[in-house]
């Protein structure tokens, strides 16, 4: 994919990095331990989200996931994944996948037609495969592969560039956008997304609570993991095995 | 009653066998399927038997992995720096802690749908990774790989990535910690009291 970046897209990158360093004051490491130059804010930070959450998030959360039923729950999921397949459109196509760009503007005319405003995915029964992209992948993609680590409060984990790509994301959101909607109505719906997308991760709290011996760490070595899977489409490149 | 016995074990005996030298994707489908198979009807598991889903693992899934190399994985560079004998008690604990943790997952089993893709290898290939997918409705799915490496005893899985996390590797930088902060000792301290604090939950929701 790299091989085929325009000057244009490159010096793009270029200029969130430059920004991105500026924000932060982010030095590079070159080292091999885990990019977390912030350890002492993002530590912080993740006490702060860890009370927020056991006292309002998670609860509210456990009460959506036990009032709604699963059918509910499908297409509530399936609804915001309609909305971001514009997201992934978009960024497939910054990518230079035009092939899946395409795909995901086919799934999104599908979808929100016959599947009657995104309620059903009827795309994915029909073949045509759900992509996860987002403006932080695109700018990997682009060569801004490592970044500093950095956890927001309510946010959660992200990286320097990662949080460059949240803001793009909301701009090219339509959830965010009152065009055709009040702002009590684009509230609610930006809520809704976010408890269920919370829900969602319900069942993986008690893992990583008994799995980790320093849950920060986890947390964080696990998002850099996923990230890095996500920007090459879940076939990252091998690391060299430490011990051969 | 002897000579039933005796066939029983004989027929056990082969079917592991059997099992052991099938080729990869086969086995990891066989294991899935017969373990789902079994949490589907079982209803204390589905309802948070910790106790039951580790001895459920324990029985079908362990021997197919190969924990003292999930182990080095896990510790990295400082492998070399151990002993064989702390070499063995990192292995012990680690694989404790895994198969703890990980069985719980099956606790939390929703009739979501596995996905086996499409698998290639060569003949003489010694490290494959199986790659599955978990389907749920209204959520993406969620990739699940398996990185096998071929043994004299058969297929042994070394890493399982969820999602693009290394379940083994994502330990290593927690591990790393331990040792810069009490050496070899200092990290098998670690894994030893968060299992024994896990002991205790078990115990806990036991007595309930």
């Amino acid at each position: 994919m790299k091989g085929k970046l325009t000057t244009g897209k490159r010096r793009a990158g270029i200029a969130w990095l430059a920004a991105g360093m500026l924000v932060l004051g982010a030095p590079a490491q070159a080292d091999e331990t885990v990019h977390d130059p912030l350890e002492g804010f993002n530590r912080a930070m993740f006490a702060v989200n860890e009370g927020l959450d056991k006292v309002v998030i998670k609860p509210v959360a456990q009460a959506y996931d036990f009032v709604m039923p699963l059918p509910a729950r499908a297409g509530v999921g399936d609804f915001f994944g309609n909305i971001a397949d514009v997201r992934n459109a978009l960024n497939n196509a910054l990518q230079g996948k035009l092939g899946d760009a395409g795909s995901d503007l086919g799934r999104l005319l599908i979808n929100s037609t016959i599947g009657i405003f995104g309620l059903f995915d009827v795309a994915s029964e029909l073949g045509l495969d759900k992509h996860d992209e987002d403006f932080g992948q695109t700018l990997g993609v682009w060569g801004w592969e490592d970044s500093s680590f950095v956890f927001w409060p309510v946010v959660g984990p992200r990286t320097v560039r990662d949080t460059g790509g949240l803001i793009v994301d909301v701009y090219t959101d339509p959830t965010w956008y009152t065009l055709n909607k009040s702002v009590a109505e684009r509230n609610s719906l930006v809520a809704l997304r976010y408890v269920d997308v919370r829900a969602s991760l319900l069942p993986s709290d008690k893992v990583v609570e008994e799995a980790a011996i320093d849950k920060y760490a986890y947390v964080r070595d696990a998002y850099l993991q996923r990230r890095r899977n996500q920007i090459f489409d879940g076939s990252p490149p091998r690391l060299e095995d430490v011990l051969d | 009653m002897m000579k039933k016995l005796f066939l029983l074990v004989f027929a056990t005996l082969f079917a592991t066998l059997a099992l052991a030298q099938e080729a990869p994707d086969v086995l990891v489908r066989q294991v899935t399927d017969e373990v789902l198979e079994i949490v589907r009807k079982d209803k204390s598991i589905q309802n948070g038997d910790a106790k039951k889903a580790i001895e459920l693992v324990d029985a079908k899934v362990i021997p197919h992995f190969n924990f003292q190399h999930m182990t080095a994985l896990a510790v990295g560079k400082d492998w070399r720096k151990a002993s064989p004998q702390q070499q063995q008690q990192l292995t012990a604990e680690f694989k404790t802690l895994l198969v703890r943790t990980y069985s719980n997952a099956l606790t939390s089993y929703k009739n979501q749908k596995i996905v086996y893709k499409p698998f290639r290898m060569n003949a003489g290939d010694t490290d494959v990774l199986v790659r599955t997918e978990v389907q749920q409705p209204g959520n993406k799915p969620v990739q699940l790989d398996y990185s096998l490496e071929k043994l004299d005893a058969g297929w042994k899985v070394y890493d399982v990535n969820v999602a693009g996390i290394s379940l083994v590797t994502n330990y290593r930088e927690q591990f790393g910690q331990e040792v810069r902060n009490g050496g070899i000792e200092g990290l098998i301290k670690a894994i030893t009291d968060k299992n024994k604090s896990l002991e205790g939950n078990l115990a806990k929701a036991d007595g309930k």
